[in-house]
């Protein structure tokens, strides 16, 4: 059993959403940054909506992970890229799905090895049940009640789509 | 074959790094990839990713070495492991404990990996057979026989400036009989689809067996340099040259050497490598060693980055069981 669903829609609202909380806390130069792959992909929409000055970060938080000893090195994908200065600045993560919390810690970890951000913003497309660190969105695109066995995937870039499936 | 099965385990994984030679075009290609993800660590300004805390890496050096100890100290740090660098020369071996006596001791102390540098070849082959199933063995140089790493960066460097192996020429040029760095090259060339390596030297310094490798052997240095798109130049192992092998330095320079007149045969955008340390004014004129088309330096940096993937991929490899038993 699974659902597709259309990211498009869920997109506008959540830069709105992302625009009126920069605004309440005054932060007129954020940097954006995505994690990779999905996070990646959605950041790369919202900093299109949004135009900051900034160009856009991602980071690749494979060798932050805390389950390597576990499940060994991923696939590779794409090197971590922040082509501005971390220090002072605010920073806006992005990711698609927020779910144990543990990819958020291991970006976190990464961040502050390019040095101490002003402050971080979550920003996800869907943040889901299943949290087993103290982390939440502040902006989220859609909250989702979801069972342990139940999945949700970000496939793309093109089109986005959000997929929801039972685990065997 | 038997080589390929003590490097993997059961399910295909690097398990040790000892020898270019029987591995996979994907597990070189894997390596050079994560490499490329480590490139930037460097950059960051805490040059460290905290994938192998809690590892312990042992330096197990018994033949000098600077630039290959440092850099796999350095790159070991960067991933936050816990580096011992053992001096053979210093320790107890000279009180008369055996090699196996020595690995056994620092078994007991909880080591998950051995880069072993050894004038014997075979050596980090040995070791890798007798330790006990749970340590990893990189091979840091052994004898003449291999020098993966080495050879992992070489090919790292190749295509940072040339992306495409397979529209290649590449030449090796220099003391290729008492090279181990030339010997897992053309391993890596080969395995990674260069369609033509060369092979150029005076007669007393090229092996026999490399023409059965696939290679090409020139004797005259001006003919085998024409249109290659690299050049790698080796280093004159004086202190493994036991007989009249050469003339002399000078007439060796004149020969071979690598200067300006010589490289304008070889492509105009070839570039030019070299494994260190260089002998200036022996096989390599300075003003080519620090020309715009030597990449001699970025070899090193690079050697950071392959070395912090072949340690990463070794031993990132997923539990598979078989590691209680022996």
């Amino acid at each position: 059993m699974s659902e597709r669903r259309d990211v498009q829609t869920l997109l506008s609202p959540m830069a709105g959403d992302l625009q009126s909380l920069l605004n309440s806390r005054h932060i007129t130069d954020p940097a954006i940054i995505g994690i990779h792959t999905g996070g990646a992909w959605i950041a790369e929409r919202i900093h299109q909506q949004l135009k900051p000055e900034q160009p856009l970060g991602t980071l690749n938080i494979t060798f932050y992970r805390d389950d390597f000893t576990r499940i060994g090195l991923h696939p590779q994908v794409e090197p971590s890229n922040l082509p501005f200065s971390v220090d002072d600045r605010h920073i806006v993560l992005i990711d698609d799905v927020l779910h144990t919390g543990r990819t958020i810690r291991a970006a976190m970890n990464e961040i502050f090895d390019y040095g101490r951000p002003a402050s971080i913003i979550l920003a996800c497309l869907v943040e889901r049940s299943g949290r087993e660190l103290p982390i939440c969105a502040d902006v989220a695109g859609e909250r989702l009640t979801l069972e342990a066995h139940q999945h949700v995937k970000l496939t793309g870039p093109d089109p986005l789509e959000l997929l929801i499936q039972e685990s065997k | 074959m038997k080589r390929q099965d003590i490097q993997c385990d059961s399910q295909g994984q690097l398990r040790h790094f000892l020898t270019i030679e029987g591995h996979k075009r994907e597990t070189l290609t894997q390596i050079l990839d994560t490499a490329e993800n480590f490139v930037t660590v460097g950059n960051q300004p805490v040059k460290k990713v905290p994938l192998l805390r809690g590892k312990t890496i042992v330096n197990l050096f018994f033949e000098s070495s600077t630039r290959t100890r440092t850099t796999f100290e350095l790159a070991a740090k960067r991933l936050s492991a816990d580096v011992l660098n053992v001096n053979i020369s210093t320790s107890s071996t000279s009180k008369g404990e055996s090699l196996l006596d020595m690995l056994h001791n620092l078994e007991a102390m909880h080591c998950d990996m051995f880069v072993v540098r050894h004038e014997q070849s075979g050596a980090a082959h040995f070791i890798a057979q007798h330790v006990v199933p749970h340590i990893s063995i990189i091979n840091a140089g052994d004898g003449r026989h291999a020098h993966p790493t080495q050879a992992m960066l070489d090919v790292f460097t190749i295509r940072k400036h040339k992306p495409d192996f397979t529209a290649l020429r590449v030449a090796i040029v220099g003391d290729l009989m008492h090279s181990r760095v030339a010997r897992s090259q053309i391993h890596a060339l080969n395995t990674l689809g260069v369609p033509e390596i060369r092979a150029i030297g005076p007669c007393t310094l090229i092996p026999p067996y490399l023409e059965q490798m696939g290679v090409h052997v020139y004797h005259d240095v001006r003919e085998g340099l024409k249109d290659v798109d690299v050049v790698i130049m080796l280093r004159l192992q004086r202190e493994r040259m036991d007989g009249a092998l050469l003339p002399s330095e000078l007439e060796y320079f004149q020969t071979y050497g690598l200067t300006q007149e010589k490289l304008a045969l070889a492509k105009p955008d070839a570039i030019v490598m070299h494994p260190g340390p260089i002998n200036r004014g022996v096989e390599i004129e300075s003003s080519v060693a620090d020309g715009p088309q030597s990449v001699i330096l970025e070899q090193v940096s690079n050697g950071i980055a392959v070395r912090m993937a072949v340690m990463s991929v070794v031993l990132g490899r997923k539990p598979s069981g078989e590691e209680g038993e022996a």
